[in-house]
């Protein structure tokens, strides 16, 4: 037995309810999810939460302008007091701009990033993995070898190429982080419709006479449904980063909108006299993505614990799609 | 085995093929370099006659065909910053990165194979919780933030390390971390999953009824087996890293083929960037192929069942 379906066990003991919706009401099925939390879930939850709220209301709640500059408020410390009294909780940066104002916005690019870049990234990929899984043949053998192909190439390096090509904008951030981040929902996808293919009900629907279409979204679709969410969040966390790192390097979203990336690369001059400027959104993204990993991993022992067995993933990387259908029969 | 080696080899070309397509198809893309290389009051009719003269008015097809057979013959093209062959540029710098990279797998290997095996071993306990959450801890963290932070807290706070550069065992220390630790948060958990597997199987029983020693049982008989996926997954992801580390390589200064493919891009330098994405597409592929082969040799059912 390994460690995922031991744990899984034993979190079903110890809530047997946890892994249906039953028909005590909503409240008591919310309640059920709660418990199953733990820990980790439990701060990954809030964390998200405050990330996500911050985007949303924090400029309403914290109202100063995150572009305003202030030549002689320049480099306060947190809890600093401009000469015009007021008050910088998380201090400012090398113009006079407010921190705390800057990181509440600059949740905003990171948050829009991850859910967009993930959702192209996640039709792209499960289109391809689907089509690459159900017909096999000449269509897989393409669709594996562009995976391939995106596979070989340098991640940062293309991102930061296409970026000083086509000029930094949100649009092109979001563009270049969905051409890279597709590959993973591909092979994961395809390895799964290759075992679940072997499925005695997927025989059963096709001789019916399930056409392909029917097939694929009603029977196929829906049994991935879970891996694809787990990915997904996974997905997101690494998007996240990539965005970062690409804003870091100042090829990615326009220097007039906040990002955590850009004010970190702003900060790091500065990093020997005010250390805050590039370590209060440093912590912003690390804090973040521990969260949405967290969530990952907690999604994942409750919806796909086989996800996570090494030997599995060998099989989906080195696109064999053999690992799922090995584990299946063992 | 013949059928099997042949068609490993057949899709590692057919990847390295269309990489080298898309390269070009990029560099096309990029604009006219011409006139990157000429001064700005060049006339029109100059401009023209060095477009013919570099060939760049050809269809693309023909281009294509002469970039390609560039590549077979190892000519990648003219760098412009450099006024040098862009591969005798990156080879220059290929050195600096295999040393980083070969510091950085030593670092992972340090902190993940004892964390994981420990990990595994004491399952549940205090030391399995710690190990755990600093390999979350590690793989969220970007890697150019914790170079920041590494940056502050030994060279600002501490004046221990140099900031940035290359030299001496001092300079290698915070950006081998920087990528180690990443690393070695993935490998530690991948580890442990993977030693969880095998604990176990009735092999263990077995190595344990013999009378062996724990230690020979762990490290011999469990850690020997629970490695071999570990090692497929971070060789893969491990061979990204002789492409350079570009951002790690330019937070500290490391000047290997990641800092060059850089500033190549911000300069324009488009044949250094093509060189540096064709390398490193290169490594992966034969990489790949090498491990898909020794996979093979290792694995008789492998070379049997895949198409």
């Amino acid at each position: 037995m390994n460690e995922s379906s031991a744990t899984t066990a034993r979190r079903a003991r110890a809530c047997p309810r946890a892994s249906r919706w039953d028909g005590h009401g909503t409240l008591a099925s919310a309640l059920t999810v709660v418990r199953t939390l733990r820990p980790k879930g439990v701060f990954a939850v809030t964390t998200l939460g405050i990330v996500i709220l911050s985007a949303f209301v924090g400029n309403a709640l914290w109202q100063v302008d995150p572009s305003f500059q202030q030549l002689n408020a320049r480099l306060l410390p947190p809890l600093g007091v401009g000469y015009d009294g007021a008050y910088h909780i998380l201090g400012t940066d090398h113009l006079g701009r407010d921190l705390l104002a800057r990181t509440l916005v600059g949740a905003r690019v990171s948050l829009l990033v991850a859910l967009l870049a993930v959702g192209v990234a996640a039709i792209v990929g499960v289109g391809v993995g689907l089509v690459s899984g159900v017909f096999g043949g000449r269509v897989d053998h393409v669709f594996m070898t562009c995976v391939d192909v995106q596979l070989a190439l340098p991640f940062t390096l293309l991102a930061i190429c296409i970026a000083a090509i086509t000029g930094p904008s949100l649009v092109n951030v979001i563009l270049v982080l969905t051409a890279t981040g597709w590959v993973a929902f591909a092979r994961v996808v395809r390895s799964q419709v290759l075992s679940l293919r072997q499925m005695d009900f997927i025989a059963a629907a096709y001789g019916l006479g399930c056409g392909p279409g029917r097939l694929l979204l009603r029977y196929l679709l829906p049994n991935c449904a879970s891996t694809i969410i787990v990915i997904a969040s996974f997905a997101a966390a690494r998007m996240i980063v990539a965005e970062a790192t690409i804003s870091f390097l100042g090829v990615g979203v326009p220097s007039w909108i906040p990002s955590w990336g850009s004010m970190i690369s702003d900060g790091r001059t500065y990093l020997p006299v005010a250390w805050w400027v590039a370590i209060i959104p440093g912590s912003a993204i690390t804090l973040s993505v521990i969260a949405i990993n967290l969530l990952g991993d907690w999604l994942r022992d409750r919806l796909d614990p086989r996800l996570a067995s090494p030997s599995d993933l060998v099989g989906i990387l080195r696109g064999k799609g053999q690992g799922r259908a090995d584990a299946e029969r063992a | 085995m013949t059928g099997y080696l042949f068609r490993s080899a057949t899709r590692g070309s057919i990847v390295l093929f269309c990489v080298s397509v898309l390269v070009f198809a990029m560099s096309s893309l990029a604009g006219d370099p011409i006139k990157l290389l000429v001064p700005a009051e060049t006339s029109p009719e100059q401009l023209e006659q060095l477009r013919n003269a570099y060939g760049l008015n050809d269809p693309a097809g023909v281009r294509l065909g002469r970039f390609v057979s560039g590549l077979v013959q190892g000519d990648l093209g003219y760098s412009f910053r450099y006024q040098q062959p862009a591969l005798s540029i990156v080879v220059e710098r290929l050195g600096a990165t295999l040393e980083l990279a070969l510091a950085a797998i030593i670092v992972t290997l340090l902190l993940a194979l004892p964390a994981g095996v420990v990990s595994a071993v004491k399952r549940g306990s205090f030391i399995d919780t710690v190990v755990m959450a600093g390999s979350v801890f590690g793989h969220s963290l970007p890697s150019f933030f914790l170079g920041l932070l590494l940056i502050y807290l030994f060279s600002v706070k501490l004046h221990l390390l140099p900031t940035s550069g290359r030299g001496t065992l001092a300079h290698i220390v915070m950006p081998s971390l920087t990528l180690g630790l990443f690393y070695a948060g993935r490998a530690a958990r991948l580890l442990r999953s993977s030693m969880l597997e095998v604990l176990h199987l009735e092999y263990m029983r077995t190595a344990r009824a013999k009378g062996l020693a724990e230690t020979i049982v762990i490290g011999r008989h469990a850690l020997r087996n629970a490695s071999l996926p570990v090692i497929t997954i971070l060789g893969l992801e491990l061979g990204g890293l002789l492409g350079g580390a570009v951002v790690t390589e330019t937070i500290f200064a490391w000047p290997g083929i990641g800092k060059l493919a850089v500033e190549a891009v911000i300069a324009r330098d488009f044949p250094i960037v093509q060189a540096v994405v064709l390398l490193t597409a290169t490594t992966f592929v034969v990489i790949n192929v090498m491990v898909d082969i020794l996979c093979g040799l290792l694995d008789p059912r492998i070379r049997l069942t895949r198409t």
